[in-house]
């Protein structure tokens, strides 16, 4: 018998530290996302439905007891009434799922060949490729941005270049346009494409492709039959990645996009800080919540799915 | 196979071109004499002095250096908790919502997050009387939630890759569930644990939207000053600017791969 | 020898010394398995068994992937929780009691050594745990070394062993704990082919020095058969058979167990007549006739339809009718051949049309085969060889 200090009696109780482990480790981060998180949208969706007031904070309550008995809702669907009839909003939602649907796009088609010669690249060769991906996305994706706004300007370089090379006679619009904003999104979310297609494409058996080859399949019809089926948990990542929060992404539209680029994302925080009307800028919230919602939740199914 | 490499090695290098010529050009005109940026005025250091004394700058620096430092710290801590809570405690209920909550915050629209947050902290303030005023200690809030998501991604799919066998034998020899861990797990997501600090870090540093919605009165962090610089135009100084940060960023990038390739060499 | 010594001074109880354990009614086993059943979703992993196992039987349980055995191992461990049934080890109930509070041990597959501890503070592991002291722990944890052969590789990362020294260092780090049962799962699978047959031979002394009760996992019907006091047979969540090596070798209870183990040919056969007195009873092989004799407890009538069932290497090839008694004779065409150095294998073609293998030693040193293919050929072996299956 080992002279441990534990005896196994008969009887035997769990002791309380193990129990009290398990529910801190999963109570404290739980609690703060509920608390953080998921509350705080239930909280815009109460002041969608406030009327914006010159006090602190501005809005209105929704009930207001004190007064008399016809007054005392004073939550109101005003803004959502808004929302419907001003053609702004509907064009500034259909925009924005349309730029992000043209963005996610083009990132793929860039993203996914450059996924693929990193994932087929040797072991060094494929480290520092990995490197030079992430390597922009540590620096300040404000400044990348605002690098784009110094090339693509009136003024700046790739005018200048293309007026000293004789190819144009006066400046190009390409700052303030909508290609400046489908660029930009391109050029800022393009690691978040690569890395999980890269994640995908790393893991395929290379013999996969030899032995579609084997059976007399010429190179592009492996990669139809092959490799994009294959990769297709990383494709829908990668795309979902880009897609959701591209919807909604204010700087982009803010710097590089004209004044007819409108994207739902930029309009909610000119509501908000411009207009100083809070529940207006929630209505416009909640909707965009009700948008992204479903795009969400497949991409948790495809998460889970990589478990 | 030989036209399909041809077409990758291509993509590959317009892919890396189209990423780095941006930033190569900030870089390069940090130095131009001029202020205008399409003309090349000569070699000067003129706009990293102005840096040097532009006080608004250093301050907001200052502070989103202390806001990432404290959010990625706690924001590790929480999202090893998730990471752990979500594939090594088994099944429990709520364990899907869980998970929708580790996930949501990945692709969620910053103005979402921005101004829930801030009226998560208003509401706050009229129940309980916290937070008393906004700023760097409500934006830190605001960073530690969606980066620990980040965090919590990373660490799982480090454990999921881990031999649950090891776990299990540490139990096996006399191992309680939190000496195992401290013993076994901690030790061996370290690394993981390292990286989603960084990451937070950086996530933090770089986070303009949400911090406007979730700052107060005095609190401005870099990227609010530098977005209000920018918005009205490009301005030499700021080249300077991401310079420093590129510069800094890339050489401590550079050290990390250094001191790891050595490692595994050692290995 | 010293070491073994102060090991066995610090067990309370000496290795059991009765052989056959299992055969006295008024033995306790050491583990007992009441009705264990374990399902995940529809499917059942273990369904309903019974096992008893005694003190320092080093038992076995053989099966193929999927058959349960792993989920049965886990369960004894701690890592599952029984859907039904009791686990009782020395007397005590192992239910809700977690792995870490078990008196149970076990060396993984994996061996699941710790890649970020040294040899030395691996095996110390467990004693830390239980809170020894830290010149106790240092004394044991250097026995132990030199017990397994690791005195010199104490300092060293995991990362920097073979294989089979991480192997040592797994066992060494549970028997540190002196379990009342050590758990091997697969302990032979990711070892070469003379290693294998090293370790064997060290796991059986380890364990008879030791008097700990083993229980192994394999797949490996040599392994098997080469450790075990006893084996049991497991398939689709049940046992199938539980023996001692040589009786599930020599008297398979069905076709099932009988072809797990090595080759063996199958004799479809008619009972004659049955004399249950001797036990014994006579069958005409199908098609070719031929009678034999076998022995069989008395469950057969005649009439019955049996499977008549002979080990290879009980066969001998001649290619003149044999004389004797007790004999079984068929006749046939050799087929195939192959030479293997120590013995060789022919497949003989009977007058039925089925084939069958037989196994012989080599044991003349000749440069050329005695046989050749379309060889006309006797078959015989001895009657005691015939085992009767009912299925």
């Amino acid at each position: 018998m080992s002279d441990s200090k534990r005896v196994l009696t008969k009887t035997y109780h769990q002791p309380l530290g193990d129990k009290l482990w398990r529910n801190f480790v999963i109570g404290i981060p739980y609690f703060w996302l509920l608390l953080f998180f998921l509350a705080p949208f239930a909280i815009v969706f109460k002041i969608s439905f406030a009327t914006p007031i010159v006090a602190q904070p501005p809005f209105t309550p929704l009930f207001d007891f004190t007064a008399n008995a016809s007054q005392w809702l004073l939550a109101t669907w005003d803004n959502y009434r808004f929302l419907t009839e001003d053609n702004l909003y509907w064009v500034s939602y259909f925009k924005s799922i349309k730029t992000a649907a043209i963005s996610t796009l083009i990132c793929l088609l860039i993203g996914y060949p450059m996924a693929y010669g990193i994932a087929r690249a040797t072991s060094t060769t494929r480290n520092i490729l990995l490197m030079l991906v992430i390597l922009p996305f540590w620096t300040s994706f404000l400044l990348r941005v605002y690098a784009w706004m110094g090339l693509l300007g009136k003024n700046g370089i790739v005018n200048s270049l293309l007026m000293n090379m004789g190819l144009i006679d006066s400046p190009l619009q390409m700052l303030y346009t909508d290609m400046a904003v489908y660029l930009g999104i391109v050029y800022t979310y393009i690691p978040f494409m690569i890395l999980p297609l890269y994640a995908t494409l790393e893991k395929m058996d290379p013999s996969l492709h030899d032995a579609a080859a084997d059976l007399g399949a010429k190179p592009w019809q492996t990669f139809i039959d092959v490799t994009l089926p294959l990769s297709m948990p990383g494709i829908i990542a990668g795309s979902l990645l880009v897609f959701i929060p591209a919807i909604g992404e204010y700087v982009i539209p803010a710097l590089l996009g004209g004044i007819d680029s409108l994207m739902i994302g930029r309009t909610l925080y000119d509501e908000f800080f411009v207009n100083r009307d809070w529940p207006l800028a929630s209505a416009v919230a909640t909707i965009l919540l009700i948008i992204v919602v479903i795009p969400i939740m497949l991409f948790q199914r495809s998460q889970q799915e990589q478990e | 196979m030989q036209k399909s490499s041809r077409f990758v090695f291509s993509a590959l290098c317009f892919g890396f071109a189209f990423l780095y010529i941006p930033i190569l050009v900030l870089i390069a005109f940090s130095f131009n004499q001029s202020a205008i940026t399409s003309v090349w005025g000569g070699f000067s250091l003129r706009w990293y002095t102005a840096l040097f004394n532009n006080e608004q700058i250093i301050e907001a620096a200052l502070l989103s250096l202390k806001i990432a430092a404290t959010s990625a710290t706690f924001a590790t801590i929480l999202g090893t908790m998730a990471g752990l809570a979500l594939t090594q405690m088994g099944r429990y209920r709520g364990r899907l919502i869980f998970t929708g909550l580790i996930a949501a915050p990945l692709v969620m629209p910053e103005v979402i997050t921005g101004l829930s947050l801030l009226l998560m902290f208003v509401s706050l303030q009229e129940l309980i009387g916290w937070p008393l005023s906004r700023g760097a200690g409500t934006i830190t809030i605001a960073h530690i939630t969606f980066s620990m998501a980040y965090v919590a991604v990373i660490v799982q799919s480090r454990l999921s890759s881990m031999d649950q066998s090891l776990q299990e034998a540490a139990m096996d020899l006399g191992g309680r569930p939190t000496q195992v861990a401290f013993d076994i797990t901690l030790p061996l997501i370290a690394p993981s644990m390292l990286s989603g600090w960084l990451l937070a870090f950086t996530l933090s540093l770089d986070d303009l939207v949400i911090a406007s919605f979730t700052s107060g009165a005095g609190a401005s962090t870099l990227p609010m000053v530098i977005f209000s610089k920018i918005k009205l135009g490009v301005t030499p100084d700021i080249n300077a600017l991401a310079t420093l940060i590129i510069g800094t960023v890339s050489i401590g990038i550079m050290i990390a791969s250094w001191v790891m390739f050595r490692q595994s060499k050692r290995n | 020898m010293n070491n073994e010594n102060t090991i066995k001074a610090n067990q309370s109880a000496k290795p059991y010394v009765a052989e056959t354990p299992w055969l006295d009614p008024e033995a306790v086993p050491f583990i007992q398995i009441k009705g264990l059943s374990k399902q995940f979703d529809d499917f059942s992993a273990v369904d309903n068994v019974d096992l008893n196992i005694y003190k320092g039987e080093l038992f076995t349980i053989l099966g193929g992937s999927g058959c349960g055995k792993s989920t049965l191992l886990r369960m004894l461990a701690g890592f599952e929780t029984p859907n039904a049934g009791q686990i009782i080890i020395d007397g005590i109930d192992m239910a809700n009691i977690p792995a870490y509070d078990r008196p149970i041990n076990m060396m993984f597959q994996s061996y699941a050594v710790f890649p970020h501890m040294t040899v030395e503070q691996n095996i110390s592991y467990g004693l830390k745990k239980d809170k020894l002291a830290k010149a106790e722990i240092a004394t044991r944890v250097k026995d132990m070394l030199e017990l397994v052969q690791l005195s010199e590789l104490a300092k060293r990362k995991p990362n920097q062993l073979s294989g089979g020294q991480r192997q040592r260092v797994a066992l060494a780090r549970a028997l540190i704990k002196q379990p009342k049962v050590l758990l091997l799962d697969e302990p032979l699978a990711a070892l070469d082919k003379k290693l294998r047959e090293q370790t064997q031979f060290e796991l059986i002394n380890l364990q008879y020095e030791l008097g700990i009760t083993f229980v192994v996992v394999t797949h490996d019907q040599e392994e098997a058969m080469t450790l075990s006091t006893r084996v049991a047979v497991m398939d689709a969540g049940k046992f199938i058979q539980i023996d001692t090596p040589t009786q599930v070798y020599e008297s398979p209870h069905n076709r099932f167990v009988a072809n797990f183990f090595g080759t063996i040919n199958f004799f479809n056969a008619t009972v004659l007549s049955t004399d249950p007195e001797a036990q014994t009873l006579t069958a005409q092989l199908e098609k070719t006739g031929t009678q034999l004799e076998a022995k069989a407890e008395g469950r057969f009538s005649a009439s019955d339809e049996v499977t008549i069932a002979v080990r290879p290497e009980k066969i001998s090839v001649s290619q003149e009718r044999p004389e004797g008694d007790h004999l079984t004779i068929t006749k046939g065409t050799v087929e195939d051949l192959a030479y293997y150095g120590n013995r060789s294998v022919y497949r003989v073609r009977s007058q039925s049309g089925r084939i069958i293998q037989v196994s012989a030693q080599n044991n003349q040193r000749s440069e050329q085969l005695v046989l050749e293919w379309d060889d006309e050929v006797y078959l015989s072996w001895d009657s005691s060889c015939n085992v009767v299956l009912s299925e």
